[in-house]
């Protein structure tokens, strides 16, 4: 196992626990943003550079995106 | 070491399944429920690794380098895009949901409750 | 969120507490299990399983598509994929119907704010502005490319979206209905399933088997290439980006212009 893998294996277990950690949903959605790009790290990580776009762009934007519109729909 | 990347799947459905079971928030219960999906795409990624492979492209390396397993890496992709769009129609349920009770807290949620 | 009170217990119900440590002992037991189970898997980095290394060896020969995950999405396991596509598909048309407009409530239509075009800072307009262009160029390249480099239609189809939302932030609600209809993208959703179905049937008549690559093969590495591969992709594509553009509206909708009486009363 290379250094790489090593490093976003133990970023992507610290990013799950920081996103459940996370109560407020606001904060939350930034948090799991940030989750989803070291998930992107580790899947590049293990050559599989279709899964980590697919997972950049859905767990980094379009799901922070819909947290953000329903929090703000419900605040409302 | 070579059993790290199990591990990390493991602990990251506990950890998701923590979040889930203690939340007092509906939008938190559900953004924990997508960090449990993760969980499975690190496993299911973690099976088709091999040593030393290369990513399953082969418009610039010979066809005949060994590469990592391409099934399980379309598995995970589909998987990837469809759960985002069933975490938001769960969003969307609780967008209804909390227009009609007012409150997006679990425990107060009980339709027994009188 | 966290300090709110807890509601009062019913007789017999479990305390926070309690349920904590009662979860805690049961992934205990679960976390065990499953650690036990996957140690019977082999290593992690000496083993593949053989289907995959089937399709690395024979995959571009057969079906002339560079990118072997495109490959097994849209040809080997097509019918997968049809499967995964109409999920995506009633998810989206699930959601549609939950948030419709119910009959307490009113739409109130959206003027073009004034105020808006001075709070929104001129930077994140002229970098709104100017990533449209590149987004929905990188969409179509990503899409059409789906069976040389890593892409295909599912990321594509998410990419576009985006554009539509980087709309949204560069300007307001007006300007992003105006590049929207709804029944265009409505339309390029189950026009985009239907094409996919359309695709396979076209296998079935010619060759005998449903979602058959039946068109000519080109040369690896051409862009012209792997028969129904680079269709498929484009089909779900429009289907993907089309659904979570209809997503993202039903969304904005009900924060911006469906409200009950009594918000518009407060």
């Amino acid at each position: 196992m290379t250094a790489v893998q090593l490093v976003a294996l133990l970023l992507v277990a610290l990013g799950a626990a920081a996103t459940v950690a996370a109560r407020d949903p606001v904060r939350q959605a930034v948090v799991v943003s940030l989750y989803g790009l070291t998930l992107g790290i580790l899947f590049f990580a293990f050559q599989a550079p279709d899964v980590a776009l697919s997972n950049i762009v859905i767990g980094a934007v379009a799901l922070p995106t819909m947290i953000m519109l329903a929090i703000a729909k419900t605040r409302q | 070491m070579s059993f790290l990347p199990y591990v990390v799947a493991v602990w990251v459905c506990m950890v998701g399944l923590y979040g889930i079971v203690t939340s007092r928030h509906l939008i938190h219960t559900i953004v924990c429920l997508s960090v449990v999906q993760s969980s499975t795409y690190v496993l299911l990624l973690a099976i088709g690794y091999r040593e030393g492979g290369a990513a399953p492209v082969f418009i610039d390396i010979p066809r005949n380098t060994p590469a990592v397993d391409p099934v399980v890496q379309a598995l995970t992709l589909t998987d990837v895009v469809v759960g985002g769009a069933v975490t938001a129609l769960l969003l969307a349920i609780a967008v209804q949901l909390e227009k009609h009770l007012n409150t997006l807290d679990p425990d107060e949620l009980d339709p027994l409750r009188d | 969120m966290s300090d709110r009170p807890a509601p009062a217990r019913r007789p017999g119900e479990l305390s926070f507490e309690g349920r904590r440590r009662l979860f805690l002992a049961g992934a205990a037991v679960l976390g065990g299990l499953m650690l036990w189970g996957l140690g019977g898997l082999p290593d992690f980095d000496s083993f593949t399983p053989l289907y995959g290394q089937v399709i690395n060896h024979v995959g571009v020969q057969e079906t002339s598509a560079t990118a072997a995950v495109s490959a097994v999405n849209f040809d080997y396991r097509g019918f997968d994929t049809l499967g995964e596509e109409f999920i995506l598909f009633a998810a989206v048309l699930v959601l549609a119907l939950l948030l419709r407009r119910l009959g307490e409530e009113h739409t109130t239509p959206l003027r073009k704010d004034p105020r808006r075009a001075h709070t929104t800072s001129a930077a994140v307009r002229l970098t709104c502005y100017m990533l449209v262009g590149p987004t929905v160029l990188l969409a179509i390249y990503i899409t059409g490319h789906g069976h040389l480099t890593p892409g295909g239609g599912f990321q594509g189809g998410v990419i576009a979206a985006t554009a539509l939302l980087l709309v949204y932030l560069g300007s307001d609600y007006p300007t992003m209905q105006r590049l929207r209809p709804l029944s265009l993208v409505e339309t390029a959703k189950a026009g985009g399933a239907l094409g996919f179905v359309l695709i396979g049937l076209g296998g079935l008549i010619a060759s005998g088997s449903y979602l058959q690559n039946f068109l000519p093969l080109g040369e690896p590495g051409e862009l012209v290439a792997a028969g129904t591969i680079p269709l498929l992709s484009i089909a779900v594509g429009i289907e993907v980006s089309g659904g979570f553009v209809l997503l993202l509206s039903e969304f904005l909708d009900q924060l911006l212009v469906i409200k009950r009486k009594r918000d518009t009363a407060a």
